[in-house]
């Protein structure tokens, strides 16, 4: 048996290197053939009239709505020629992949200019397909029930480090902050506090919802602030200057702390991407999927923010 | 005198023996204090989750937002990375090691070679998943796919492999491979049909143990084959199908990273006891891998013995 | 070798297998040397991107090499931005450090049990058992720290739970198996007539332990902390889960703090490829495989040390 072992490694060797270079050509060609695309899997539904594959990359936050809805779309025998993929990564990763070609779909928590530079930023076209918003949480310790934006101002910073100052009880506020990249922060700086922070000394940065949740849940006199598909009963949410961080409030523009969840293409998209994009805001998508994961559909809407934060009515 | 310094010895004896009392204690409760503490931790792995497995949480797909999410793809896609790794590693390692064992004269060049070796299987696993998002992911355009990931944990594997391989054929008896001279053999004749038959235990051993990391890794995943696993068509083996679990080009979450995700993402109501059910499967798998490679080694080594013996 | 004498008919007999022979020898020769080229390639390929991508900070993006190594401000996002790695870099020492303090007495107690007090047991049981544990996956480690250590110290100790003591400690559990089998190697592999001389004139086993066989296997002893150490530095996710990821020096075990690999896994994801805020993580890599270097410069030193 063993005589033949010199043959048979060579030969593995041979095979190894044929597939590197076979996987390398395919994986370019799978890439490749976002426009072109030939879908090997297609039990071909004659109805269809596109075809092709397409790569949405990015945002952790939104993976899980894309991803539900790419498997309802390509169940959906009107276009089961094309194929949807998606991956997460990060909002930084998607669009530093749309923009250089190797996905078709970006998939961001926040406006490409504030990642991308400028010139790159502006190849990109923005599909806004839902709206998250965000709530101040605390401990349920705390015994607080609303903070204004001075007062959260005040937190964040370090200036009040107590939440009897607050009117809470006498415990020391614990900041379960996300760090400096993230987007969610982002979005809870610029709409929230108005102002970018830097953190104070001590206190904790994590990136995920589900482990600051945890904390929040566990430590005595944290605050933190999570998307309100994320609350429920271990965690206090706070009102901001008065106002419930309720759905109906974000949609009537009372309730400002909400950022879009943007999808980029790279100029205008094909016809199986504007496709999917379109499936995407589709009524039944928007009322069923957006809804049922916690995310607010962008139809409901009554008013709009751009890039810079001026909210215009709809 | 004498009666004194009897007694000052016989103080010092009792002293050193008080002393190494002490010691004898204090080792064995550091000792077992430590296996109190890896123990405790087996236990709580297993307590927090044994209660979760069942066929259905080990076969059905993971939920987003409903209870019942399962591990099927997770745990398929860690076997099927790991299985994608090893076919790249193992010719690589065995050449490696049988050209550091062999033919690597002592001298710059094989020190070099082995200072390589040895940097490679130290280099922290993120910057090994910098490294594969940055060349297989974005440079090759392989996308976060299974063969990124398998890239990426070869060069974790690699140099461990080199080294199974090369103590592997150290361990061949002189005697052995003078008889393949004495038969006229070729070097490389005698490296394939004499050597590595008798090296094959301890390769096999050693590769197992090797193939047990691929399971663990999570940071150098995240980088390179992604945190999703596309719906699967668990019917259709053609790896070159989109759909086919075979497919090496698709993303794949393995358990370790299916973990992580749970743990902090994790929208659904039973995400911790789902984390602790996955984190049970991973340590068994790692238990079993172990005991499977000692296992394999042994016996593979008394049917290569025996088998010589009837030739 | 060869005969004075050979019949021609002889030497063609000969030539054949000869023929044969340099081929095979040749396939042996190219398909190492392509295994030990593409090793060599990979090494190379590695330091050449992670140092490319780390050093454009400094060149592409202007920030001082001294204002990354000992800035103290992190604040990649604020304006103007600052990218002082000081705190994380601190982070990671100390907790390197402070896991090295505790595993290393823990762990060389146990390596003596194995091999000096229960020999058998010890090779049998224990080793094993303990090498089982150097593949326990870090997510299950972090895990563990956030489920149960955390939880421990917020309720027994103080303090958030969260910090640098917690992540110390998850870093020491990790790498109590590696110092251990280390140790337990370099124990196992001592000579046995010095150990037998020394109970021979009479010493106790402890007088043996402290005099004889620990000067003997120090070095030994010291290459398995510092892998220890190498492996803790490097470790990302579970540190991370459990350390804070403040980025301050921390003035208290219990404060939070971050290491190099905390905030690169953080913000990998979050930062655009290219932009000034991702090459700083790459800094960052490129320091982490410095040290990587460092470490495995002390263990050479060590070993030679060893083979005197």
């Amino acid at each position: 048996m063993f005589k033949k072992l010199p043959i048979m490694l060579f030969t593995l060797t041979m095979i190894l290197v044929l597939a590197a270079c076979g996987s390398g050509n395919s994986g370019s060609t799978t890439t490749g053939s976002t426009t072109t695309g030939t879908d090997a899997s297609g039990e071909a539904a004659a109805t269809s009239t596109d075809s092709g594959s397409i790569l949405a990359v990015g945002s952790t936050a939104l993976q899980p709505l894309v991803d539900q809805v790419a498997q309802k779309f390509m169940a959906d025998s009107k276009y089961a020629n094309i194929s949807v993929q998606v991956q997460g990564g990060g909002s930084g990763t998607g669009l530093t992949q749309v923009s250089e070609g190797q996905a078709t779909i970006g998939n961001s928590d926040v406006f490409a200019a504030e990642k991308l530079d400028a010139d790159k930023a502006a190849e990109l076209v923005d599909h806004q397909v839902a709206v998250v918003a965000m709530a101040a949480v605390a401990n349920k310790d705390a015994n607080v029930k609303g903070l204004t934006k001075q007062q959260l101002v005040d937190i964040f910073t370090g200036k009040v480090t107590n939440w009897k100052d607050v009117g809470g009880a006498d415990q020391k506020i614990v900041i379960i902050n996300r760090p400096s990249s993230s987007g969610t922060r982002a979005t809870f700086e610029k709409y929230a506090l108005g102002q970018k922070t830097e953190d104070p000394a001590g206190s904790i940065q994590q990136d995920s919802s589900g482990t600051v949740k945890k904390l929040i849940a566990e430590t005595p006199g944290a605050i933190g602030y999570l998307a309100l598909s994320y609350l429920d009963d271990s965690v206090a949410e706070l009102s901001y200057d008065g106002v419930e961080p309720t759905v109906e409030n974000v949609e009537a523009g009372k309730y400002p702390v909400w950022a879009y969840e943007h999808m980029y293409t790279k100029g205008e998209p094909d016809a199986s991407t504007k496709a999917f994009l379109d499936y995407m805001l589709s009524d039944d998508v928007q009322k069923s999927d957006v809804t049922q994961l916690g995310y607010i559909p962008i139809s409901g809407m009554q008013v709009q923010r751009d890039a810079e934060g001026k909210v215009t009515q709809k | 005198m004498t009666t004194q310094t009897q007694i000052l010895r016989s103080k010092a004896r009792k002293r050193a023996k008080t002393a190494d009392k002490v010691a004898t204690v204090v080792i064995i409760v550091f000792a077992l204090s430590i296996v109190a503490i890896l123990l405790g931790l087996i236990g709580f792995i297993m307590f927090r989750g044994l209660g979760h497995i069942s066929w259905h949480f080990l076969t059905s797909n993971p939920q987003t937002i409903r209870e019942g999410g399962g591990i099927g793809p997770p745990l398929f896609n860690s076997l099927y990375l790991l299985v994608l790794t090893m076919i790249i590693t193992i010719p690589l390692g065995l050449g490696g090691g049988i050209y550091m064992s062999e033919y690597a004269k002592p001298g710059k060049i094989t020190s070099f070679i082995r200072l390589v070796v040895e940097v490679l299987s130290s280099f922290p696993s993120i910057v090994i998943g910098l490294f594969g998002l940055l060349v297989f992911v974005n440079t090759f355009e392989l996308g976060f796919s299974l063969l990124a990931g398998a890239l990426a944990l070869t060069i974790f594997n690699l140099p461990l492999m080199v080294r199974i391989t090369e103590q592997a054929f150290a361990g061949v008896p002189r005697e052995q491979k003078e008889a393949g001279l004495a038969l006229g053999l070729s070097k490389w004749k005698i490296i394939t049909s004499i050597m590595l038959p008798v090296a094959i235990p301890s390769l096999v051993t050693g590769t197992i143990l090797a193939a047990g990391r691929v399971f663990g890794e999570a940071a150098a995943l995240l980088f390179t084959s992604g945190m999703t696993t596309p719906p699967l068509n668990f019917s259709d083996w053609n790896p070159l199908h989109p759909r086919s679990p075979l497919n090496p080009l698709r993303p794949a979450e393995t358990l370790a990273t299916h973990i992580w995700k749970v743990n902090s993402e994790g929208l659904a109501p039973d995400a911790i006891q789902i984390a602790a059910g996955a984190s049970a499967v991973l340590v068994i798998m790692v238990l079993l891998f172990n005991l499977f490679a000692r296992w394999g080694g042994r016996t593979l080594y008394r049917y290569m013995t025996a088998s010589k013996r009837m030739n | 070798m060869e005969h004075s004498k050979v019949t021609p008919r002889e030497a063609q007999r000969r030539r054949l297998p000869l023929e044969k022979h340099r081929i095979e020898d040749w396939i042996g020769r190219i398909y190492t040397s392509v295994c030990v080229v593409f090793l060599i390639a990979t090494i190379v390929s590695i330091v050449y991107f992670v140092t490319s991508k780390g050093v454009a900070t400094f060149a592409v993006n202007g920030v001082g090499i001294m204002d990354f190594l000992f800035g103290t401000r992190w604040a990649p996002d604020a304006s103007p931005p600052a990218f002082g790695a000081m705190p994380a870099i601190a982070g990671s020492f100390l907790v390197t450090l402070l896991a090295a303090l505790i595993a290393s007495p823990l762990s060389i107690a146990a390596a003596l049990f194995m091999t000096e007090i229960v020999p058998t047991f010890g090779k049998r049981i224990l080793q094993p058992a303990i090498e089982l544990l150097s593949g326990i996956p870090s997510v299950v480690y972090g895990f563990i720290g956030l489920t149960l250590i955390v939880p421990f110290l917020r309720d027994h100790v103080g303090g958030q739970g969260i910090g640098v003591g917690a992540g110390a400690l998850v870093l020491s559990i990790m790498i109590l198996p590696t110092i251990t089998s280390v140790a337990a190697d370099a124990l196992a592999n001592l000579q046995r007539g010095q150990r037998e001389a020394s109970y021979a004139l009479g010493a106790t086993r402890w007088q043996t332990i402290y005099r004889v066989v620990l000067p003997t296997v120090l070095p030994a002893l010291l290459t398995g902390i510092v892998l220890g150490m190498a492996r803790a530095f490097g470790e990302a996710l579970a540190v991370q889960m459990v350390i804070g990821n403040a980025p301050f020096i921390p003035t208290s075990l219990l404060e939070s703090a971050s290491t190099l690999t905390s905030i690169i896994t953080l913000g990998m994801g979050n930062t655009a490829m290219n932009s000034i805020q991702n090459n700083a993580l790459w800094s960052m890599a490129l320091v982490l495989m410095l040290m990587t270097f460092v470490f495995i410069m002390i263990i050479r030193l060590l070993e030679r040390r060893n083979r005197i």
